[in-house]
């Protein structure tokens, strides 16, 4: 596959870019941030994506959906990034839906037209502790009745107190460190036994503390197979990964185009800034780190979508490149704006707290590089 | 099957069959490479072969126009040959400033004649080049350049000294930027070629940190030049000199081909377990790597639908140096005592030493990535200031 875009592609990125520019720009993000939102994002934004067809991109065309792949759902979260757009679509449209496709139909039925009207929130309930984890999962699901009994707890659930359900991944059967006998769940947010706790977190997203105290859920609640969940959890989290990348160009590229605005207008001694070498320098290595980062992220993304073997291998990469290219392009945005940068009336703060979100969110730089290792064989 | 997947079983064929057993296991250093001209002397009798056989194909320079000697494939087809050859671990055929350089540029702006004469050398590897632009006191600063061509009528004589020319010393011929007009900076050079034994040409080997001697001083005394061995407009060399330099950086840089994805730390395993922080530096240098790889691939898609901005080799050139001298950091780290040997036969007579020395020059020649920085930070970032 040629790593450009298609006519098609472009004019999607046509699309969300006006769209998320004029609908949902910094300014509808801080105006939801400074309410104190409790979901943290805008329903009426939410059925907005959906009747552009946003939520279904990913959804195959048998379920109602677009069918497309990564490459498209990337191309509406680096707007996303760039606006810093609060929604639910990587965990909803993206994360959610990737696990949903493994379903038995009537799971499908039961969740994708709420998905594609832009009315259904999905949190993902993986974390356990302060760092991703996933193969340590140790939350149970026992047998009982015609189903299970989860008891267990989850952090970090995005959106989890505005979710209609939560995916839960609990273990069924082996050990905590074990990637066989796990088993994932849609529990729905009424669920007996189920209760969470909000936390605003540094991006002003709203993540939520999940308490499972013996929740019981029917056999049909489960995703996939019973203790062949790994392969579901698998898939959920590369294209979460891989999201959360995309978003992260966005993120990157919106802060990196407003330090080089910046750097063209601000004077002084006599000069605009952007006429020092050494502030040139650094501009040009931040943009060779974020382009780096488009690529590999654009390469993980076809590579998904053609179920190329070396997919994992590269969602790895590109989460740790967008990642460490991301966090530079903000770190530099705040230095180089200098004292207004550390305003909260200006943007350049808002980008490098996105930022930590994201590079948190679904592994940091540091667990992808090392899945890199692995996988390569040291 | 389409056109391409056509080709790909076809070209994958061929090299089976054409490329020989030994031409599959890497090149040990520089004096395995096939560099052709008129004094090569081949090391092995495969690698006579699979030259012959290349340039029989046009595959030595497959992407030329066949009446050049190339073999004219698509830039589709000519990335699905390099990945094949990978794939097989086949040798480069041909090395040479010719075909990275002086080609691409006579494709440009030389005349007919020019292209059919050179360029077919070239393909053939008859004729091996060295490239004559940086003096003494023009290095970054090339466009300062003084080395004089006087003007004769049908000829020039020209006189100066050129430095850091790579392989001078066992190069044929010369494209060397001389001035031609001392009274305008930029319009003033002339892009000139030139035999190397012509009365008056002489070299001087300068030693490398790494111990050999690939590059030397260049003395003109009174040389003659015809007035046909000009490519492009008198006094618009500068124009060709630049745009040779785009390819020479994206050759420098290390892109193209399927090459370099596979991490170096899988064959380190040991060592690297017993060292974590080592280890994570490894982790992280392929995060780059791989990086760079597909960002390499995405810039070759882009340049040959003419979406690249035309400064964008000048980035790829910073990018890919500064990565293969990390990577040289980490070989030797890895390698410890062992790769300090200098001389032994363990060690191939010192070959991750003095590879690692030489990548040094990555980042100066062609450009110096301050060089690289300063041209993507102007002409990509439009950032101001002279
Ligand atoms: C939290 C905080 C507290 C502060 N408290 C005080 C206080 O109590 N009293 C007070 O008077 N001030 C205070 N300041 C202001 C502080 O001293 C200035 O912010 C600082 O001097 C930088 O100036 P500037 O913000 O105008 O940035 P600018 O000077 O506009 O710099 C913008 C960017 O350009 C770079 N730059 C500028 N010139 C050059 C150059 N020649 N070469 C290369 N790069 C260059 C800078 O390094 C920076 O990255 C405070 C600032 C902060 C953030
Ligand atoms: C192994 C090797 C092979 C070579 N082969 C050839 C060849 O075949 N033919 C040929 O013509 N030349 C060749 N060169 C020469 C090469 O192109 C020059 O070395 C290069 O252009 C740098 O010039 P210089 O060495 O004069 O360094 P200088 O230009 O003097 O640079 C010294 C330092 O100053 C920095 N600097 C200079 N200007 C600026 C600026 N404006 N802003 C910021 N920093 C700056 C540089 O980046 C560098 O770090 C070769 C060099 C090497 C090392």
């Amino acid at each position: 596959m040629a790593m450009t875009l298609t006519d098609d592609q472009n004019m999607l990125r046509d699309t969300a870019r006006d769209f998320m520019a004029s609908e949902a720009p910094v300014t509808h993000f801080r105006k939801f941030r400074d309410m104190g939102c409790k979901d943290g994002f805008s329903h009426g934004l939410w059925k907005q994506f959906a009747e552009l067809g946003f939520t279904g991109i990913l959804i195959p065309e048998a379920d109602g959906g677009m069918g497309m792949g990564q490459i498209e759902a990337g191309i509406v979260l680096e707007e996303i990034g760039r606006n810093l757009s609060p929604s639910p679509f990587l965990t909803t449209a993206v994360a959610a839906v990737e696990a949903l496709k493994l379903a038995d139909k009537a799971m499908r039925d039961r969740w994708f037209p709420g998905i594609l009207a832009g009315e259904t929130v999905i949190g993902i309930a993986i974390e356990e502790g302060v760092k991703h984890r996933p193969e340590k999962i140790a939350c149970v699901a026992e047998r009982s009745g015609n189903g299970f009994k989860l008891t267990g707890q989850k952090q970090f659930v995005v959106q989890g107190a505005s979710s209609d359900m939560l995916i839960v991944a609990a273990r069924t059967a082996g050990a905590a460190g074990e990637t066989d006998g796990l088993t994932l769940f849609a529990v729905d947010k009424d669920a007996a036994g189920l209760s969470m706790e909000a936390a605003r977190l540094v991006d002003s997203a709203v993540a939520a503390h999940v308490n499972l105290d013996g929740v019981q859920v029917d056999a049909d609640a489960v995703i996939g197979e019973v203790d062949g969940g790994w392969a579901v959890l698998s898939k959920m989290l590369d294209a979460g990964r891989v999201g959360a990348a995309a978003e992260m160009v966005g993120v990157g590229t919106g802060a990196m185009d407003m330090t080089f605005e910046y750097l063209k207008t601000r004077k002084q001694f006599d000069r605009v800034i952007g006429e020092f070498q050494a502030l040139q320098h650094r501009a040009a290595h931040l943009y060779g780190e974020m382009e780096g980062a488009r690529s590999i992220v654009l390469k993980a993304q076809s590579l998904m979508d053609e179920g190329h073997a070396k997919a994992e291998l590269y969602v790895a990469a590109a989460k740790a490149k967008a990642g460490l290219a991301c966090n530079l392009s903000v770190r530099e945005g705040v230095q180089m704006h200098g004292g207004i940068g550390m305003t909260d009336e200006y943007d350049i703060g808002l980008y490098m707290k996105r930022d930590r979100s994201l590079n948190e969110f679904f592994g940091d730089a540091y667990y992808h590089a090392d899945r890199v290792a692995t996988m390569n064989g040291y | 099957m389409s056109d391409l997947e056509t080709f790909r079983a076809e070209a994958r064929t061929w090299l089976e069959e054409n490329c020989p057993a030994e031409m599959r296991i890497p090149a040990k250093g520089d004096e395995d490479v096939c560099w052709g001209g008129r004094n090569f002397v081949f090391q092995s009798e495969a690698q006579k072969v699979w030259l012959e056989r290349c340039v029989a194909k046009g595959y030595t320079v497959p992407d030329w126009p066949k009446a050049y000697g190339g073999a004219g494939l698509s830039p589709q087809e000519t990335k699905i040959l390099r990945q094949e050859m990978a794939k097989l671990g086949c040798r480069s055929p041909l090395n040479s400033f010719g075909i990275w350089m002086l080609g691409p540029a006579l494709l440009k702006f030389g005349t007919e004649e020019q292209k059919v004469h050179y360029m077919g050398q070239i393909a053939r590897g008859e004729i091996r080049w060295c490239q004559g632009y940086s003096e003494p006191g023009s290095g970054s600063d090339l466009v300062s350049m003084q080395t004089f061509g006087e003007d004769k009528g049908d000829h020039w004589v020209v006189n100066g000294q050129k430095i850091w020319t790579s392989y001078a010393d066992k190069a044929d011929w010369i494209f060397c930027l001389v001035r031609t007009d001392k009274a305008n900076k930029y319009h003033g050079i002339s892009f000139l070629l030139f035999d190397m034994e012509t009365p008056g040409v002489s070299t001087k080997p300068i030693k490398l940190i790494s111990g050999n001697s690939p590059f030397c001083e260049t003395f003109f005394d009174n040389v003659v030049v015809p007035k046909d061995q000009v490519v492009g407009e008198i006094n618009r060399g500068w124009d060709v000199a630049k745009y040779l330099l785009g390819h020479e950086r994206e050759m420098i840089s290390g892109m193209g081909g399927d090459g370099g994805v596979t991490s170096i730390g899988a064959a380190m395993k040991a060592t690297l377990a017993e060292e974590p922080v080592l280890r994570a530096q490894m982790a992280l240098f392929d995060v780059d790597n791989l990086t760079f790889r597909a960002h390499g691939e995405r810039f070759m898609d882009e340049w040959k639908t003419g979406k690249a901005h035309p400064a964008y080799s000048n980035l790829m050139k910073y990018v890919g140096t500064e990565l293969n001298k990390k990577r040289n950091e980490l070989v030797m780290s890895i390698g410890g005592s062992q790769a300090l040997e200098w001389e032994s036969e363990r060690t191939n007579g010192g070959s991750k030493a003095r590879n690692w020395l030489r990548t040094k020059a990555n980042s100066i020649e062609g450009g110096t990535s301050e060089v690289m920085l300063n041209v993507v930070s102007k002409r990509i970032l439009e950032m101001p200031g002279g």
